[in-house]
């Protein structure tokens, strides 16, 4: 095995926890993962970013809105250079096998949150067609495809070209960039690559919401 | 209403596209405009990859390594489709995707009537070099080595080769390994012909249409070029990473032309090129003398017992303490290279606080760091340059491709494996490069000689024999 990010070939090491059960093959090298940060310690019991309180500003805020629509985001790894890096690579350069990486960690982390919330639907952030064309994958499609849980593509993006397109009142307004394809009436967990301000998911949470599903969360890969 | 394209787009298209191949979100046309030049022949389609036997090779960059090709699942086709690794990052290559080259009215090149502006005069060993790289392109020969020793003055060497074939309206594209080296050669190569479109590409050049004549470029950027060149010049073959990495020679391959000609220049040929040399199946001009005509600077080898575990601790070798004390020369400036980043960090302070305990600098802004990823490692090599700095310490990125006027040259653990004979040769050659200090120290530092030391030292001996010197 070489390592998936800068090629180094990895030696897998041997030692009597691992001599009759060996390892799933790593797909970073050691220096390479000791460079990726997960989340660790206190964080925001709302939306994961790291911090003291047990609810985080945002989230705070969110709450005193009238649309609280999200029950809750949960994210395994921080947004540092490195990151940056992988994901810029993995999303924006279409290299698909990167998504490797965050495969033991992301399945992890799932079970640790929504292990036993067993009847929610997964519902990846979909993206507009145009950047479908552009990329040729959805970067949530392919986390949520880690997932035990099953999952459904109940979404619909419009493409922002199109909305630009609109009345300038109509883009202060900031519609809903989301359609809905069909109802659920089961807790529905969207999946995403990163929440930054949880804008574009809560609109997605939000529709749901208003069409009958009773419960959403959100899992991403990353807290931004 | 969509306007077909007019004559004139249709020839800057044409010297856009020419000589080169391209994804389509390479080329600068709207679906409409892309359909009809295809229609009409103009642009061609070319498959990504070449299947052979059970292994796929990329076209684009050769790329036939399995752990370098991966899958991924098309949402346009919902297939599963095959890419390369190894050149995504200038555009993923993939088995939907396909690669485009220009199959219309080949554009003409500019014949230029004298467009050699530079003054100086050749040597009468650059001369002879010289003369016979030019030949070479007028008689289109395939392949010439020019082996001409470090500091021989190796780009003014070119002049009339270029120039000549700028004459004969040709297109020219000089490229070598390391992007510092093309922003170092783009103004000098720009004023020796002034009136000739001169573009150099690089990772983060501004410029990336690669339209002109004449060609400045990174190896790496040859990748999206095919059969574009009539004289394709790769300077410092033998350096990282042309050497070592097969895309690169395949890149070259395929951006010259049919009946092209292609000049390597080197100080330090490999093991591979002596022994086409040696068969005869690579022509080749030795250019033995500095265009000082002075020689080589030859290293000598200083052993200390223990010099790894002493430097981890952050003492220097008492030979180097002596030679500090008694150096001939105290106002040349000093040069000293290290195998690793982290040893560089490592001896920055000792080292700097020994050359003011010396007197030999009187403050801490005189001396610096750098290495591969210091944001401001040019900076620090003009200032060095400048002589604001009298000592740098440096990894192996400054063993080539820079000159300073007057240095002695140190390496502290000479043995490490990263100072191979060429890079040794290379260190060696920073030494003694103008003509007002002809001359300098080169000290090897070691404990335990290489054979890398001892190939490098005999091999300057050599050169410096080949060069009339005894
Ligand atoms: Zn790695
Ligand atoms: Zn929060
Ligand atoms: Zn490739």
């Amino acid at each position: 095995m070489h390592c998936l990010w800068c090629d180094e070939e990895i030696i897998p090491s041997v030692n009597w926890g691992n001599l009759l059960l060996p390892s799933r093959p790593a797909s970073l090298c050691e220096k390479c993962e000791s460079e990726l940060e997960q989340i660790e310690g206190d964080r925001c019991r709302k939306c994961s970013r790291k911090t003291a309180e047990v609810v985080c500003r945002d989230c705070q805020w969110w709450e005193s809105q009238k649309r609280n629509v999200l029950a809750g985001n949960y994210s395994v790894y921080t947004y540092n250079a490195f990151m940056r890096e992988i994901i810029a690579k993995w999303k924006y350069r279409g290299d698909y096998i990167l998504r490797n990486v965050f495969a033991e960690v992301f399945t992890e982390g799932y079970y640790q949150a929504f292990g036993k919330k067993k009847d929610a639907i997964i519902i990846p952030i979909p993206l507009s067609e145009n950047r479908l064309k552009e990329r040729g994958f959805n970067q949530a499609e392919a986390l949520a495809a880690f997932l035990p849980n099953q999952s459904k593509s109940l979404l619909a993006r419009i493409d922002s070209e199109k909305q630009s397109k609109k009345s300038r009142k109509q883009r202060i307004t900031r519609k809903n960039p989301f359609t809905l394809k069909e109802t659920l009436n089961k807790p529905a967990i969207l999946v995403d690559d990163i929440y930054t301000t949880g804008t574009t998911i809560r609109h997605a949470a939000e529709l749901l919401k208003q069409n009958g599903c009773p419960e959403v969360y959100s899992y991403t890969l990353i807290r931004g | 209403m969509v306007v077909p394209l007019n004559r004139q787009e249709l020839m800057d298209l044409a010297k856009n596209v020419t000589g080169k191949l391209l994804l389509r979100q390479e080329i600068p046309l709207s679906a409409f405009h892309f359909t009809q030049a295809v229609e009409q022949k103009f642009i061609r389609a070319v498959p990504s990859f070449t299947k052979k036997h059970f292994t796929l090779q990329c076209n684009r960059c050769g790329n036939n390594e399995k752990r370098l090709m991966a899958q991924y699942p098309c949402s346009i086709c919902n297939k599963t489709h095959s890419y390369c690794r190894k050149c995504i990052a200038m555009g993923r290559v993939s088995e939907c995707t396909m690669l485009y080259e220009w199959s219309g009215p080949v554009p003409e090149w500019k014949i230029h009537a004298d467009p050699c502006t530079w003054k100086g005069t050749l040597t009468e060993a650059q001369q002879k070099a010289a003369d016979r790289i030019a030949s070479a392109v007028v008689n289109k020969e395939k392949e010439l080595l020019s082996w001409a020793v470090c500091g021989a003055g190796k780009t003014e060497m070119l002049f009339p080769a270029i120039t000549i074939a700028l004459k004969q309206g040709k297109r020219i594209c000089l490229a070598t390994p390391r992007a510092d080296v093309v922003r170092e050669l783009q103004p000098r190569i720009q004023q020796a012909f002034s009136d000739v479109t001169v573009q150099a590409l690089y990772g983060g050049s501004k410029d990336k249409k690669g339209t002109a004549q004449l060609i400045l470029a990174t190896t790496h950027q040859l990748l999206r070029f095919k059969q574009a060149f009539d004289v394709m010049i790769i300077d410092e073959i033998d350096a990282f990473p042309f050497h070592a990495e097969p895309s690169l020679s395949f890149a070259a391959e395929r951006a010259i032309k049919l009946d092209s000609t292609t000049i390597y220049l080197t100080a330090t040929p490999r093991k591979q090129q002596l022994k086409r040399i040696r068969n005869n199946l690579l022509p080749h001009i030795f250019v033995p003398r500095r265009f000082h005509s002075y020689p080589l600077p030859v290293p000598q080898m200083k052993q200390v017992s223990q010099l790894k575990s002493q430097l981890k601790k952050k003492e220097l070798p008492p030979s180097f303490l002596k030679w500090l004390l008694i150096r001939k020369h105290p106002q040349r400036q000093i040069l000293v290279f290290v195998p690793t980043v982290s040893l560089a960090d490592h001896l920055s302070v000792p080292l700097t606080d020994l050359l003011i305990s010396y007197d030999i600098i009187t403050s801490k802004q005189q001396a610096s760091t750098v290495h591969a990823s210091d944001g401001d490692r040019e900076e620090k090599v003009q200032s060095f340059r400048d002589r604001d700095l009298f000592m740098l310490l440096t990894t192996t990125i400054l063993e080539r491709g820079v000159t300073f006027p007057s240095v002695d040259v140190i390496i502290l653990d000479a043995g490490h494996h990263v100072f191979d004979q060429a890079a040794i040769v290379q260190i060696a050659g920073r030494a003694g490069r103008s003509t007002d200090d002809p001359f300098g120290d080169v000290l090897l530092f070691h404990d335990g000689k290489t054979e890398a030391m001892v190939e490098a030292v005999e091999s300057i001996r050599k050169m410096n024999k080949r060069g009339g010197f005894a």
